[in-house]
Parts: structure tokens; C-alpha cells; sequence
């Protein structure tokens, strides 16, 4: 919950942090995060959860320290960080320098019918992520606080948590694909080459 | 088997076989049984070890470990097992290799039942998603038993969960 009107939208987010990737790799939590994602364009070095709720932040984790020289961006939403909050103490000891998590806060869970999660009533994701020792942290609400956040999010040194109110407009529904192995081969044939296969 | 003055091998030999494996990332809730282990694993510079706040944070780590090219394994106590039920589905869909070892509670000559329901359930509840599971009763099978698990997990692209019975690891000793 913020004091200031939220007017960013979602798509437009995710498409302008996305635009500046680079060499990028990039998990999605269930749900929006990963139409968001899927919206701003495929990429093989997308790995799209379509399940597994409380797991994008820490398989970032497991990602970002078997690959300490990409930089590894978890885009979620509110809904399944607060399903994992446990994961932050966890991130924040691990200490990747590499992982960023950047939550999508529209306030709601989004696929089961808009009903409110915890961050309507007060609850500060970022504030558990900053307590739990993560070395850069900001909540983003207007547009020029998202310039700011897009290189952290992509350049920092971590662990690097930000969050972005987003409203809660309906948007369209864009499904990447869901086969899971086969999105498992895509992202490792991309970032591992012959070596994905041995 | 009860308290023992000299310190089973077993430890020893799982942490040769992980590192013989190449596993290079270790998560774990920590267990009594599990503790040497652990301490290895901390120590060998090989290997990224991490601790989790429950169980099912390492089911989707070493996901991501696998994606970025490195093998994982999971330690954990049989009631950490319940906690790991719906992030196993994400497993199993992704045919990510996994390698659980699982000390177990709730069954030989177990204290606390509290313990019992998980620890009797545990087997049946990994199989239920698709966890293949191999059990463990003699401290002398520990070590083959968890090298074969490793390449069938690594090899063959399978959630594979060691259930390290209670009998190998002795009661827990509840003094006053």
C-alpha cells in the first residue's frame, strides 16, 4: 500500500526493464509475471513458471550461482513472493551478486480473480527484503523512478530487490509456451551451447 | 543400532560420492542425522552449499542450478519431505534431474509422535508426484545406494529421494 497514485501499467513495465537486457536471463513467476514477460517478446533465456508458486525467487538463486557472470533477473509478482518469504533470508545469505528480483505489485492475486494479497493492507515486501539483508532495495511507483531502477535491476550489485506498484488494469492474456522440458532444453541450449546435451 | 562411541563412515562416504558426482551446489534444512554431512559439504570449496529456510526452496534452486548448468543435491529430514509436495510437480513437468537425501524420523524406535504421521507417509507422498525412491536400512548399503541414486537422478533426468532409514542413524536421545 502507497499514498501516491499507482499509474504504471504492468506490460509497459516489463517491456521497458526487458528493452535493456543485454546477455540477460530471466525466470518468471507464475501467472501475469510470466504473460508480462511473454508479452515483451519470447526469448530463449526466458525461463516461464506456469506452476511451482513460491519457487522464482530461489530457482533465480540456484541459476545466478551456477552462472556467476550472467546477470539473472526473477520477474514475479506480489502474490508469489509473499508465498516464499522465507526465500529471502535464504537469497540475502546466499549473497548472489549477480540476482535481481523485481516484483510486479498490483496488490491482487491475479489469476484466481483479483482478490487482494497482503501488500493492500500495509505489508512491505521491500522492507522484508532490506531487514533481511539484501544490498539494494527501492519501491517504485512513478515513471522516473523506474529509470533509475532499470540499470540496479540489470547492473547492480546484488542481491538487488525492487518492487513496482502496477495497477490493476486487466491486460491481454498472452501464453508463452508451457511444455516445461521443453522450455528447460530451449533456455539451456541458449545459454550452455553443445554442452546443454552431453 | 544406538549410540555408538565410534562415528559411522557413511557421512564420509555420501559427501565423496556427491563431489565424485559433481554436484556443485548443496541445499539443506539441516537434520541431526544430516550433520556431518553438512559439515563437509560447508567446507569443500567445490561445492556452493546453501541453507534454506524449508524445504521446498531447494526443490526449485537446484532447478535453476540445473538450467545454468550444475548439479545439486537436497538434504533434508523426512518431514521436510510434506513441505516439497507442489514445487516436485514443477519438477517432475521440467524433467529437472534432482537428488534428495532423506534422513528419516517417525519410524524405528522413534521418541516423538509427532513424527510418525510425515515419517510413515513420506515414501507414499513422493511417489504420489513422481519421486522415485530408494531406501537404505544397513549403514554398510548407504554409500552404493546413494552413488546408484546419483547417476540414476543425473543420468537419466529423474527426481530421485535416498531414504536413509532410522535404523542407520540411530534413535534420537531425548535426556533430561
Amino acid at each position: 500500500m502507497v499514498d501516491r497514485d499507482i499509474t504504471l501499467q504492468r506490460r509497459d513495465v516489463v517491456a521497458r526493464i526487458l528493452r535493456d537486457r543485454g546477455e540477460t536471463l530471466v525466470v518468471t513467476g507464475l501467472g501475469s509475471a510470466t504473460w508480462d514477460v511473454a508479452a515483451a517478446g519470447d526469448d530463449p533465456r526466458n525461463f516461464y513458471l506456469w506452476g511451482g508458486m513460491g519457487g522464482a525467487a530461489v530457482m533465480g538463486l540456484g541459476l545466478a550461482l551456477a552462472q556467476p557472470e550472467r546477470r539473472v533477473l526473477v520477474i514475479t509478482g506480489d502474490g508469489e513472493m509473499l508465498m516464499a518469504l522465507g526465500s529471502l533470508a535464504t537469497i540475502a545469505v546466499a549473497a548472489p551478486a549477480n540476482l535481481a528480483i523485481c516484483i510486479l505489485d498490483n496488490e491482487r492475486y491475479g489469476e484466481t480473480g483479483m482478490q487482494e494479497t497482503h501488500t493492500a493492507h500495509a505489508v512491505d515486501i521491500v522492507g522484508m527484503a532490506a531487514a533481511a539483508g539484501f544490498s539494494a532495495t527501492a519501491t517504485v511507483v512513478g515513471e522516473a523512478e523506474l529509470e533509475i531502477q532499470v540499470p540496479v535491476l540489470l547492473e547492480t550489485p546484488g542481491p538487488v530487490f525492487v518492487t513496482v506498484k502496477v495497477t490493476a488494469d486487466p491486460v491481454p492474456l498472452v501464453l508463452p509456451p508451457r511444455d516445461g522440458t521443453w522450455l528447460k532444453h530451449r533456455f539451456r541450449g541458449a545459454l550452455l551451447g553443445d554442452a546443454a546435451y552431453e | 543400532m544406538t549410540a555408538s562411541t565410534t562415528e559411522p563412515s557413511w557421512p564420509n562416504e555420501i559427501h565423496r560420492i556427491l563431489a565424485d558426482a559433481d554436484v556443485r551446489q548443496v541445499c539443506y534444512v539441516p537434520d541431526a542425522g544430516h550433520t556431518r554431512l553438512i559439515e563437509r559439504c560447508l567446507t569443500d570449496q567445490r561445492m556452493q552449499s546453501v541453507r534454506l529456510t524449508t524445504e521446498e526452496e531447494g526443490v526449485a534452486m537446484l532447478g535453476g542450478a540445473w538450467l545454468g548448468g550444475q548439479r545439486g543435491a537436497l538434504l533434508m529430514q523426512s518431514s521436510g519431505v510434506g513441505n516439497c509436495i507442489n514445487m516436485l510437480g514443477m519438477t517432475r513437468e521440467c524433467r529437472f534431474p534432482l537428488l534428495i537425501l532423506v534422513t528419516m524420523r517417525g519410524e524405528w524406535g522413534e521418541f516423538n509422535p509427532w513424527q510418525t504421521a510425515m515419517g510413515q507417509g513420506t515414501q507414499a507422498a513422493l511417489e504420489s508426484v513422481g519421486v522415485t525412491v530408494q531406501r537404505v536400512d544397513d549403514a554398510s548399503q548407504v554409500a552404493e545406494t546413494v552413488d546408484a541414486a546419483a547417476r540414476l537422478a543425473f543420468n537419466s533426468y529423474q527426481a530421485v529421494a535416498v531414504l536413509i532409514g532410522q535404523r542407520v542413524i540411530g534413535f534420537k536421545q531425548f535426556r533430561k
